[in-house]
């Protein structure tokens, strides 16, 4: 499951053509269950608006990928840095009333939540 | 095909093939990206910051000493350690208040390496990555299983301790060499000081991929994944489980399906989470809160010239010097007491004598301060004749408990070799003393040495060699 077009520039099952019938564009139903995973709830008008946006992001992508990128190192971040650490040293932990104050439903310190399952 | 009650396969026909996913808490103060505490065992939502409730504007920053550890188990387990970042692993699970995991996607920091069981089994591993642990949730209400609980509690405690991923390959064949690689990695992970190896206190975590496929075929069969594994009995409980069910299900011409399943404890039956066909799609990409990670050339050096003998070599080397088989290493340096052996042996005793003492007699952690002299001479008495093998063990058992040089203590037990006119006139007297005995003795009634040789240990309280006696009787027929 690679997610990022400069390395599977011919993967024929990267998401962008996933059931779509033209390999180009991505579709209406990609974009769905996208929004489904991220619990988005997008209406009619809002899913055809960001089927295109998103299409012309991968057109974009395989624009670059259209460029002969040989001997280019992929790059992951913009930032030329390397190896920024903490030490491991223990700093003030919040404290846990104030926090619990906050939350929305509470049960013997912890956090309360409904029933949650990834299936769905 | 399985057998009519359906708890095992026919190995002749059945390979299981086993792939272990480990995960393992690195023993560090503080969480992997930020200062709070690494701790098991603390009063709920104690060890919480900013980053660990994933509150806005709040920045991972990584814990040096998290690279440390996971420098050192890749080393250990012959991985190359590479240049690796960080990715998001997005999901929506209470359980991570970001809504993403920060793990380690397609540049892992330790790649492709190996460890050996105790057997000589090398099993491979394909690679091991840096994670942050979820926080815990308890399911309250339903019947406290995951599927029907009415709602769900959180501590955030464990949410960000570092985690280390340890994914072997699918080269495990059954269920005991699944319990053994565990074991290994335990050692390991331990013998490094990566991680407590507390299975019980979930430092270390197991799914099982569990796949079947007729033997003498290659080719993988469909697995299925197996979850909430806590100990190592559960683990080979669930592996054979799994088998079963797949054997079962193949031989019933149906098709295994591709699943995550729970182990069970209680009914000791894997159960169906979520089918992989509503594949997990977590949508991976870099994370753009950290920078990348080169460990170098320098630091892994460092970390190797530092690493301990492991156990794998502490077996070879205590094999090769007592001329002791390799597997029969295994308990003793298990036990710690390769070093003690390998000192006796130094010190002119018996290899053999050393290591089946170290294995049966000192099970006892104060085994660990004995001096080697002191083994060594009390083996070498053994060996020598100066006590039987029933005397040396007593003798032994007491220099763990009490300390002091088993000539002392030997002595203080009235253990003096006995010479051997004063046994003959024991044995001479038993004689006379016992004619009917005797004479079924005579008469080729083998099971009267027993008698015997039991009542000349009672006569001179079991300081006598039962060797010597046997011979002395059957010279007297």
């Amino acid at each position: 499951m690679n997610d990022r077009p400069s390395e599977s520039p011919d993967n024929t099952e990267s998401p962008a053509n996933d059931g779509g019938a033209d390999q180009s564009r991505i579709s209406a139903d990609d974009v769905a269950k996208v929004a489904n995973l991220s619990r988005l709830t997008l209406d009619a008008d809002e899913l055809e608006l960001f089927t295109h946006q998103l299409a012309d992001i991968l057109d974009h992508a395989r624009d670059i990928e259209s460029l002969d990128l040989d001997g280019v190192e992929p790059m992951a971040r913009p930032l030329p840095l390397v190896n920024v650490f903490r030490a491991d040293e223990p700093g003030e932990p919040l404290d846990r009333a104030e926090v619990l104050a906050a939350a929305p439903s509470v049960e013997n310190d912890q956090f309360r939540v409904p029933p949650s399952l990834g299936e769905r | 095909m399985s057998d009519a009650t359906g708890t095992t396969i026919d190995l002749e026909k059945w390979e299981i093939v086993v792939g272990l996913e480990v995960h393992a808490e690195l023993s560090t103060r503080t969480k992997l990206f930020s200062s709070a505490i690494n701790q098991f065992g603390g009063e709920p939502n104690t060890n919480i910051d900013p980053l660990t409730l994933g509150l806005p504007g709040s920045l991972p920053v990584l814990n040096e000493q998290a690279v440390e550890l996971a420098i050192r188990v890749g080393l250990a387990l012959n991985c190359t350690v590479q240049p690796n970042e960080f990715s998001r692993k997005n999901y929506f699970y209470p359980d991570l208040p970001k809504d993403y995991q920060i793990s380690q996607f397609d540049r892992p920091i330790d790649d492709e390496g190996h460890l050996e069981l105790p057997d000589g089994t090398v099993i491979g591993v394909e690679r091991a990555h840096l994670e942050e642990d979820t926080g815990k949730s308890t399911h309250v209400g339903g019947g406290g299983r995951i599927h029907d609980a009415g709602h769900s509690t959180i501590d955030y405690n464990r949410a960000g301790v570092p985690l280390l991923e340890i994914v072997g390959k699918p080269d495990i064949r059954s269920a005991d060499q699944a319990k053994a690689y565990v074991s290994e990695l335990r050692s390991i992970l331990m013998a490094v000081g990566a991680s407590d190896g507390k299975m019980e206190e979930g430092s270390m975590r197991v799914d099982c991929n569990v796949s079947v496929r007729p033997r003498g075929t290659t080719e993988l069969g469909t697995r299925c994944e197996v979850k909430n594994v806590n100990s190592l009995r559960s683990l080979g409980r669930a592996i054979e489980y799994e088998a079963v069910r797949q054997v079962d299900m193949i031989s019933a011409g149906e098709r295994v399906q591709q699943q995550t399943r729970h182990w069970n404890e209680d009914d000791g039956r894997t159960h169906k989470l979520r089918s992989k066909e509503e594949a997990d799609d977590y949508r991976f990409f870099p994370e753009p809160d950290l920078v990348e990670v080169d460990p170098g050339e320098e630091w892994i050096e460092r970390v190797r010239a530092a690493l301990p003998v492991l156990p794998a070599a502490r077996r070879h080397r205590l094999s090769e010097a007592s001329g002791v088989d390799l597997a029969k290493t295994a308990i003793v340096v298990e036990r710690g007491l390769d070093e003690l052996c390998l000192a006796a042996i130094d010190a002119g005793a018996d290899p053999v004598r050393t290591l089946t003492h170290a294995e049966h007699n000192l099970s006892d952690e104060r085994s660990l301060d004995l001096d080697p002299g002191a083994f060594a001479s009390l083996v070498t008495m053994e060996t020598g004749g100066d006590l039987t093998a029933t005397q040396a063990k007593q003798v032994l058992a007491e220099m763990v408990s009490s300390g002091g040089s088993p000539a002392d203590i030997a002595r203080a037990k009235g253990f003096e070799a006995m010479d051997n006119s004063e046994l003959e006139g024991i044995v001479d007297d038993l004689i006379a003393g016992s004619p009917d005995e005797w004479q079924r003795f005579l008469e080729g009634d083998t099971k009267v040495m027993g008698f015997f040789v039991g009542q000349v240990m009672k006569a001179t309280r079991g300081q006598a060699d039962g060797k010597v006696v046997t011979k002395l009787l059957n010279s007297r027929r």
